[in-house]
């Protein structure tokens, strides 16, 4: 398919209009394959100006009189407007960013055009391979090992090649235990607390169905995971469904763990919302915030309608649960909901950004997203299709990453001196993740993007992140190493809307940044007047 | 003393207000002449000031003891199980006693020696001075004078001594008009924009009733658009809700009529009233105290509170105030009822926005001896600080802070003092520990002969002011920049660091800005060293041209290893703690938080009938 068939008018003249703080541009409006361009001629002395037309989430046109108009509400949350001479133009114009920003396909969208100067292609895409999180437990305890029963994606096709797995457990255990989950997707290590010797897992439902079917496999799995950590380790099953869904579940081949059939573990239901009513949750969240007029009293209603930061506030609450079950309690944690592949992955990261302080570095999270997010078969593409403006009736949209960016933001907020990374770096992930040039967040498993070669063919968002002159944006300049623990208040006085994330484009952002700038400058100055080499939190990453 | 019945009961029980779990601290509690003193097995001192009392509460005996809940104005809330009954029923009506004074001479202020002589006190007292602040300003100048028509306190009791007044309003003119106007409080200047000749000024409401006019004040008015070179018109803000405005014409006053006025633009701004404002604040104690509290409990109540909304109302009418003046180069007047409440918080927000000067430690300290003190807010009535009418207690100040909280939210850079300095004041409007919020007008406090009997606030937090510096301020920038705060409703957030002062697990567990503050100490620690010894080389460099010994003191001139810093951030936290050490504690124990809840789920002795159940699965299989 040519490109070229979807753009019906190449040009048109058109003033752009950015929100608060940004002036008008006018120039010469340009619709291309992947991109929508504004130059705005040669005496003009701002830069050409681009969008990502994979970024444009609605579209909304009008004309009156002999010109047109056209509003994009972007991925992003950002809302621009065109105002095009010429109905004909803005109609061909709104046509063609209609028909190239909905493109399914994944090997003709942009990142596999994208070739950014500096950067080679395969450069960081063996940043965080599983290798490398199996070396570091492997250093702890010696009751896991790497495997690679999943290497052609047979045994669980959301699953990446390699997965850690206790060792006492072979392959064809794991395989049989794979049928009995959803998806395949049986426990795997997520994590391992090396100061009280407990693991973190994750898995699907198990298929138990109405007959409360059992799978010894799975059963000794689960003992061996016990049998791993220190003696008489006990285990919790934290479902992120209630108990009552859970049941249900059983009517369509799913359920849950029986007590009987798993010594040593007990289940823990922790009702988390996801799907659906997370992505309206979302949209009604961000609706509320592009209202400029609204009173106090209709703010805070929406605030509470939208039950936003109730979903915040379970999401780190069941986190610090599986956290401190592994830390205080000693205890082994596996985490599922129903697939597995959502809340699932937002408890299990939270947790370890809680307890570990590893995963609290600039590397340190990169690696984390890409663990627990993008390898664990979080599936970015469908989830991430839309963002909040589409008119579109959502099918599997769900905001869990952006929540998972938003717990984190709370920690970072409870936590300031605690995070290497800034708020700049979970923005940029926001934006990223629905849309990129880059190739990092294409597909919904290892499997797809194996197919596609998206490693091979498109650029790794960690290279571009990592580049030098980047930092300054993604870092938190008064990060100091905490070797503890971090629990944060879920309180709901302690939590607070991310005004970073869905206020961005309708506040005025001056009196903030300059304070982040002079934070800047006062650390900077710190480090010239010591005289001394560039400190940790200064130093570039270590690939 | 004669209260005090009980001093010391040991074995008393602290319970966090919002832990979930029943751990509470073991300690002794004291009760002394001024303060209730509670010394936890850490030998962790909680003091709370008998004047900061706002209730106390005898619940009903449990078995492990009788509880006392005690309500603090800085809301602190502190729950207390006291083993005996008697002890605590002694102790109850000991608080009762104490909490509420029936006359000033025996509130705090007037037996707390800081161990300063009279010369220092009177110097304490003079730290602020409004005459020099009106010279600032620019007053007088040939618009503009100070009249001495309230010399005596004749024609306003509720007033300073010294008023500015337009030069070409006369005495006849002020006394008629002062008449004319609720409690005398006749139209005066609050602030002159030097820049823009134009004035805020204050007053009461007019006496207007359905039809009644007064010259003098309608000549008075005209006086202060006069005043005014560049704009002819003026503003009349009348800060309340229109309906409480009508109404009070049936009683005989009211607002002023547009058609009798030459020249003004009357407008109303819709502030409530200080028994709307304590009702909100009330509901808003009530919601953020529940325990197990959920987000859409939290957010229904504080919108059926209505307490942010009440805080825009106020912001708004001061950025209207602002707008006249810069856009419009009008003069303002602005007056509620008795023009001692919201006049009072919209005339200081205004000077706020308007004037940088204000955004310091030093310049707000004269704005609220200004606007606030002398121009006659009842602190007194207002914050209860006798055992006086309850239904005159009203939040009105600590709103006045909180809008000024967020205006430093808004502007990070803009004021030289941070939240700690905002939170200091609001616990000392209450402590009574200092003379200058006691009373309701200036007059009632020369009566009590406070500058000799008590001391002044403001050396004591000048002494301190380390404390309360922000690092981010950059007074250059915003030097002359006048603010223009954003009010769409979400900007306005819930001031937790107020409400929940003293729920120290609510906080953020690190602190930005004592570590900013440390690194911006160290720079100009680090730089003076350097200085130091740059000076010492050129001393030893004219002695004696050796090389050796100038590397050497060169290589002294590194204070710390780089692998040193890590270690040190942390000792710095301990070093200089803002306010609270407390709140900058790293990973706090999780049982702090809510979700320790489930801990209890986890400590359940469950094993045992797991493996009994096991062993009925085995054999059924």
């Amino acid at each position: 398919m040519e490109f070229s068939e979807l753009i019906r008018t190449g040009r048109a003249q058109a003033e752009l209009l950015r929100g608060p703080g940004a002036p008008p541009l006018r120039g010469t409006l340009c619709v291309t394959g992947h991109h929508l361009l504004l130059s705005p001629g040669p005496q003009a002395t701002s830069d050409l100006w681009l969008l990502l037309l994979r970024s444009v989430d609605s579209i909304e046109k009008r004309v009156a009189g002999d010109s047109g108009t056209i509003t994009l509400r972007c991925k992003d949350l950002r809302v621009l407007q065109l105002d095009i001479e010429g109905v004909e133009a803005t109609l061909d114009i709104a046509r063609s960013i209609e028909a190239l920003s909905s493109l399914e396909s994944v090997i003709t969208s942009f990142p596999f055009f994208y070739r950014p100067k500096g950067l080679r292609l395969g450069d960081a895409w063996h940043f965080h391979p599983p290798e490398h999180h199996y070396k570091r437990v492997a250093r702890e305890t010696n009751a896991w090992r790497l495997s690679e029963v999943n290497e052609d994606f047979s045994v669980c096709p959301s699953y990446p090649r390699a997965v850690i797995v206790p060792r006492a457990v072979d392959d064809d255990a794991l395989a049989r235990s794979a049928r009995f989950r959803q998806g395949g997707r049986f426990p795997v290590l997520s994590y391992h607390h090396a100061p009280s010797g407990t693991v973190l897992l994750r898995s699907s439902q198990p298929l138990t169905g109405p007959q409360k079917r059992r799978c010894a496999e799975d059963e000794e799995l689960l003992r061996a995971v016990l049998a791993g950590a220190r003696p008489g380790a006990r285990g919790f099953i934290v479902d992120t469904r209630s108990a009552q869904a859970a049941k249900q579940a059983r009517m369509t081949g799913g359920g849950t763990e029986a007590k009987a059939a798993y010594p040593g573990w007990k289940r823990l239901h922790r009702p988390m919302e996801r799907g659906r009513p997370l992505q309206e949750s979302f949209v009604r969240l961000v609706e509320a915030c592009g209202d400029l007029e609204q009173s106090m009293d209709r703010w805070l209603s929406r605030l509470e309608g939208c039950r936003w930061l109730a979903h915040v506030k379970e999401a780190l609450s069941t986190a610090c649960l599986a956290a401190q079950g592994m830390e205080r309690e000693g205890a082994c944690i596996l985490v599922h909901g129903a697939e597995g592949t959502d809340s699932t992955l937002l408890v299990t990261s939270l947790a370890q950004l809680i307890l570990d302080p590893l995963s609290r570095t600039m590397t340190g999270f990169q690696e984390l997203v890409e663990r627990e997010w993008i390898q664990a078969g979080h599936p970015f593409q469908l989830r991430c299709a839309h963002s909040a403006f589409s008119h579109a009736r959502p099918k599997h949209e769900a905001p869990t990453f952006l929540l998972f960016l938003d717990c984190v933001w709370q920690l970072g907020r409870q936590f300031p001196l605690s995070l290497e990374f800034g708020e700049g770096l979970l923005l940029a992930l926001f934006e990223h993740a629905y849309a990129s040039p880059f190739g990092t967040f294409l597909c919904n498993s290892e499997k797809e993007r194996c197919l596609c070669e998206v490693r091979t063919r498109t650029h790794s968002l960690w290279s571009g992140l990592n580049q030098p002159k980047e930092q300054r944006k993604l870092r938190n300049p008064l990060y100091v190493l905490n070797p503890l623990a971090i629990w944060p208040s879920v309180e709901p006085q302690s939590l607070r809307l991310w005004q970073g994330l869905f206020l961005r484009w309708t506040r005025p952002p001056e009196p903030s940044e300059a304070a982040w700038e002079k934070v800047w400058q006062i650390v900077t100055d710190k480090e010239k007047t010591e005289g001394s080499q560039p400190t940790v939190s200064a130093s570039e990453p270590q690939p | 003393m004669e209260h005090i019945r009980t001093t010391k009961v040991e074995q008393v029980k602290l319970l966090d207000r919002f832990s979930t779990s029943n751990k509470a601290l073991t300690g002794t509690l004291y009760l002394t002449a001024t303060h209730l003193l509670f010394i936890d097995s850490h030998q962790k001192e909680t003091w709370i000031l008998h004047h900061h009392i706002a209730s106390v509460e005898k619940l009903a005996l449990t078995t492990s003891g009788c509880p006392l809940v005690i309500q603090c104005k800085n809301f602190r809330i502190v729950h207390f199980i006291v083993p005996r009954e008697r002890d605590c029923h002694d102790i109850y009506n000991s608080l009762l006693q104490l909490s509420k004074q029936a006359k000033y001479e025996d509130l705090y202020a007037f037996s707390y020696n800081p161990k300063q002589n009279d010369s220092e006190r009177l110097r304490g007292w003079q730290l602020i001075d409004l005459a020099e602040e009106y010279k600032r300003m620019g007053v007088p100048n040939s618009n503009w004078q100070l009249s001495d028509a309230n010399r005596e306190y004749k024609i306003c009791e509720t007033y300073p001594r010294e008023l500015y007044v337009p030069r070409i309003a006369s005495k006849p003119i002020i006394v008629g008009s002062s008449k004319f106007r609720s409690k005398g409080r006749f139209p005066v200047l609050s602030y002159y924009h030097r820049e823009k000749e134009a004035a805020v000024c204050r007053c009461s409401q007019p006496l207007s009733g359905f039809s009644a006019r007064c010259l003098e004040d309608e000549h008075l008015l005209q006086a202060i658009s006069k005043a005014n070179p560049v704009n002819r018109y003026m503003y009349v803000m009348d800060t309340r809700p229109k309906l409480n405005a009508m109404a009070n014409r049936a009683a005989g006053k009211g607002y002023e009529n547009e058609d009798n006025y030459s020249n003004i633009r009357f407008q109303f701004v819709g502030i409530e009233n200080i028994h709307v404002m304590r009702s909100s604040l009330q509901k808003l104690l009530e919601v953020n105290g529940t325990k197990g509290l959920s987000v859409n409990d939290f957010y229904s109540g504080l919108e059926s509170s209505g307490w942010l909304r009440h805080i825009k109302a106020v912001m708004d009418a001061a950025i209207f105030l602002t707008k006249a003046i810069m856009i419009e180069n009008a003069s303002v007047l602005v007056h509620c009822s008795d023009g001692w409440d919201r006049t009072s918080q919209v005339c200081s927000l205004g000077s706020l926005l308007l004037d940088s000067f204000y955004r310091t430690i030093r310049g707000f300290m004269v704005l609220i001896e200004k606007d606030w003190i002398s121009f006659g807010h009842k602190f007194s009535e207002r914050c209860g600080h006798l055992d006086s009418d309850p239904k005159e207690v009203s939040p009105v100040f600590t709103q006045f802070l909180e809008c000024v909280w967020h205006l430093t939210e808004q502007f990070p850079q803009a004021f030289e003092f941070n939240e700690a300095f905002l939170l200091q004041i609001h616990e000392h409007i209450y402590s009574c520990q200092f003379g200058n919020f006691l009373g309701n007008c200036q007059k009632e406090r020369e009566e009590l002969k406070l500058k000799e009997k008590t001391y002044s606030l403001w050396p004591f937090l000048l002494d301190d002011q380390k404390k309360y510096l922000n690092p981010l301020y950059s007074p250059k920038s915003q030097a002359v920049a006048v603010l223009e705060p954003n009010t769409v409703s979400f900007n306005f957030k819930f001031w937790r660091n107020m409400y929940h002062q003293f729920d120290r697990t609510l906080h953020p567990r690190q602190s930005v800005f004592s570590i900013i503050m440390n690194m911006n100490e160290q720079n100009k620690q680090l730089e003076n060293d350097i200085k130091d010894l740059e000076s010492k080389i050129k001393q030893h460099k004219n002695k004696q041209t050796d090389g050796v010994l100038t590397k050497e003191l060169l290589h002294s001139v590194r204070p710390e290893s780089p692998t040193l810093k890590t270690s040190l951030c942390f000792k710095e936290q301990t070093l200089l703690p803002v306010n609270d050490a407390l709140r900058t504690i790293e990973g706090s124990n999780p049982a702090d938080n809510r979700y320790s809840e489930y801990a209890e789920e986890f400590s359940k002795s469950e094993p045992a009938v797991v493996s009994l159940e096991y062993g009925v699965a085995r054999m059924t299989c």
